[in-house]
């Protein structure tokens, strides 16, 4: 019977989406589900029982008022210890990705990235895409305890009632391990960021110009969607290279993905291709894009994209 | 200052992926192989340090003796020295890897360890926290922007909608990525000279690998395929089967 521990975070009062994708999949492979939140407030112990945690640990401590990736790693290994887990899992988002490393090393533990699903085969066997996707393997930790980090938008959240049971934490630190810590927080306004986003409009070099991306913006913004490029676009500097999808960007998973003038390089594929569902527009009918639509219209972007917003809109 | 910038020996980004026979690994027959692109910035970071506040920049790699030609590169794009710690590939992972760097980096008393912020290969994101970890000392992942003042860096670093700065102190491993600096081409006299220069081989002293890997797949994904004309009417056809067969407007 295996007892797994979850990372958890906080987000307005709510847990983040991705803590809720972290702990659904933690119940579905496991028999018993730890939450640990840090600094939180007692409710989180609810939000976390909603997705199956039966029990929430809250961690606090005086230094804890500020973030520190080394201090939270630690919280994480002490009360991975204390609760005696056999895995621990953490979303694979920017936090995440730096914490999950560091428990492993904390706990001698193997360490499996954005693992995208798992089977029970006595231990958890974990899938993970490698090369941005082009290929995918199976695979498992050899030690006693496995640290793992979901990707986001992959693992379905699933309400899952059980009773709020919350612990405080008091986990052991020290001012050396708030050595490093978050100094500043900007926010882009309104902005939604295209690892987290369930849709996704990129544009590519067939928009001849930036000024020219207020079309995939008009777009996007008619799916509720985050606006992507290709690494064309970005390397010319038409777009921050926080938008770029791809092998040297991001990799994404939406349900729907839309390129517009985007022709689908080979990197660029590696990066999106297991969207659920890729819609294409494009003039050349030959481009590589194509073969991973399942949805294409071919045809001059600049006259195709104001009609799909307008027919989108009339769909209310 | 002493700067270690690791670097690792990747397929090409334009390269296509075919299973090998263990079923494990790719096949590696007539793949062109680079610098991991992400490294590129780490080097560059490392030698702007050279450069601005006179940093003793090493190189290295944890990889089998093939590896050696990234070692190259980085000599002709400026570093200082280069080591190759021994290791051969299908017996490592994030794990073992970081545990090397960090014996290294142990020896050299490096200030600031560098890297990639992946491999892209496995894409883990990992051996930054983990030598971290291992050393004891505090990383930062994914740094886009690097000050380091009076014993002290400040870096930004992408979040999920938008950028944090974070604080620390030195000695710190960094993970970098593109917007920090942009990677310089090595001249062909550099590229000449860096042949000549002596390659610093180490044997391995990891404790072993924590992960296995049981099969290699290419995904498979079946696609609709409905691809039309830009017509009024095929537009709508199109627009319609998002909304009603895919459901996904």
């Amino acid at each position: 019977m295996s007892k797994i521990l979850v990372f958890v975070e906080e987000n307005d009062g709510n847990l983040k989406r991705s803590s809720n994708e972290a702990l659904s999949a933690a119940s579905k492979f496991g028999s018993e589900v730890i939450a640990i939140a840090v600094n939180a407030n007692d409710s989180v112990a609810d939000a976390a029982a909603n997705y199956g945690a039966n029990k929430t640990l809250n961690a606090s401590h005086d230094l804890l008022e500020n973030y520190s990736s080394v201090a939270v790693a630690k919280v994480i290994a002490q009360a991975a210890k204390s609760e005696n887990a056999n895995s621990i899992f953490l979303s694979a988002n920017s936090a995440g990705k730096e914490l999950a490393p560091r428990v492993a090393v904390h706990l001698e533990a193997g360490y499996i990235a954005d693992c995208v699903d798992f089977e029970d085969e006595g231990g958890l066997v974990a899938s993970k895409p490698v090369y941005a996707g082009k290929a995918l393997i199976k695979t498992k930790v050899n030690t006693n305890v496995g640290v793992y980090s979901l990707r986001p938008n992959v693992f379905t959240s699933t309400e899952n009632k059980q009773s709020a049971n919350l612990e405080s934490f008091s986990p052991d630190l020290s001012d050396s391990d708030f050595s490093v810590v978050v100094k500043e927080v900007k926010k882009s306004e309104g902005k939604i960021d295209v690892a987290e986003a369930s849709a996704i409009v990129s544009g590519g070099r067939g928009l001849k110009e930036a000024a020219n991306f207020n079309l995939v913006e008009d777009l996007a913004s008619s799916l509720n969607a985050a606006v992507g490029a290709s690494r064309a676009v970005v390397d010319a500097g038409w777009r921050p290279h926080s938008e770029q999808v791809g092998q040297t960007g991001k990799t994404v998973s939406p349900n729907l993905y839309v390129a517009v003038g985007i022709s689908g390089a080979v990197q660029h594929l590696a990066g999106m291709s297991s969207s659920k569902v890729i819609f294409a527009i494009n003039k050349d009918k030959d481009a590589p894009i194509f073969k991973v639509a399942d949805y294409g219209i071919v045809g001059d972007a600049f006259d195709i994209v104001p009609k799909v917003i307008d027919k989108i809109k009339a769909l209310g | 200052m002493n700067v270690l910038v690791c670097v690792s020996r990747v397929p090409d980004t334009a390269a296509r992926v075919k299973v090998g026979e263990d079923g494990k690994n790719i096949d590696e027959n007539g793949v062109k192989f680079i610098v991991n692109p992400y490294d590129e910035f780490a080097l560059e970071t490392g030698i702007r340090l050279k450069e601005s506040a006179g940093a003793n920049v090493t190189a290295l790699v944890v990889g089998p003796d093939t590896a050696q030609d990234v070692l190259r590169t980085a000599y002709a794009m400026g570093v200082d020295k280069a080591i190759l710690v021994k290791n051969d590939n299908g017996n490592s992972d994030s794990y073992s890897v970081a545990e090397d760097i960090a014996a290294v980096a142990k020896e050299l008393n490096s200030d600031l360890v560098i890297m990639g912020r992946q491999s892209i290969d496995y894409d883990s994101f990992s051996k930054s926290s983990m030598v971290g970890a291992m050393l004891d000392k505090p990383s930062i992942s994914v740094v886009s922007k690097l000050e380091i003042n009076d014993g002290k860096v400040l870096a930004e670093r992408d979040i999920e909608g938008g950028k944090e700065t974070i604080e620390s102190s030195l000695p710190c491993v960094i993970s970098v990525q593109k917007g920090i600096y942009d990677p310089r081409y090595p001249k062909l006299p550099d590229i000449m000279k860096a042949k000549k220069k002596p390659i610093d081989i180490k044997e391995s002293v990891n404790s072993g690998v924590k992960t296995e890997v049981l099969s290699m797949g290419i995904p498979q994904t079946s696609r609709v395929g409905k691809i039309v004309g830009d017509s009024e009417s095929e537009i709508n056809e199109i627009i319609d089967a998002l909304h009603k067969d895919a459901k996904v407007i």
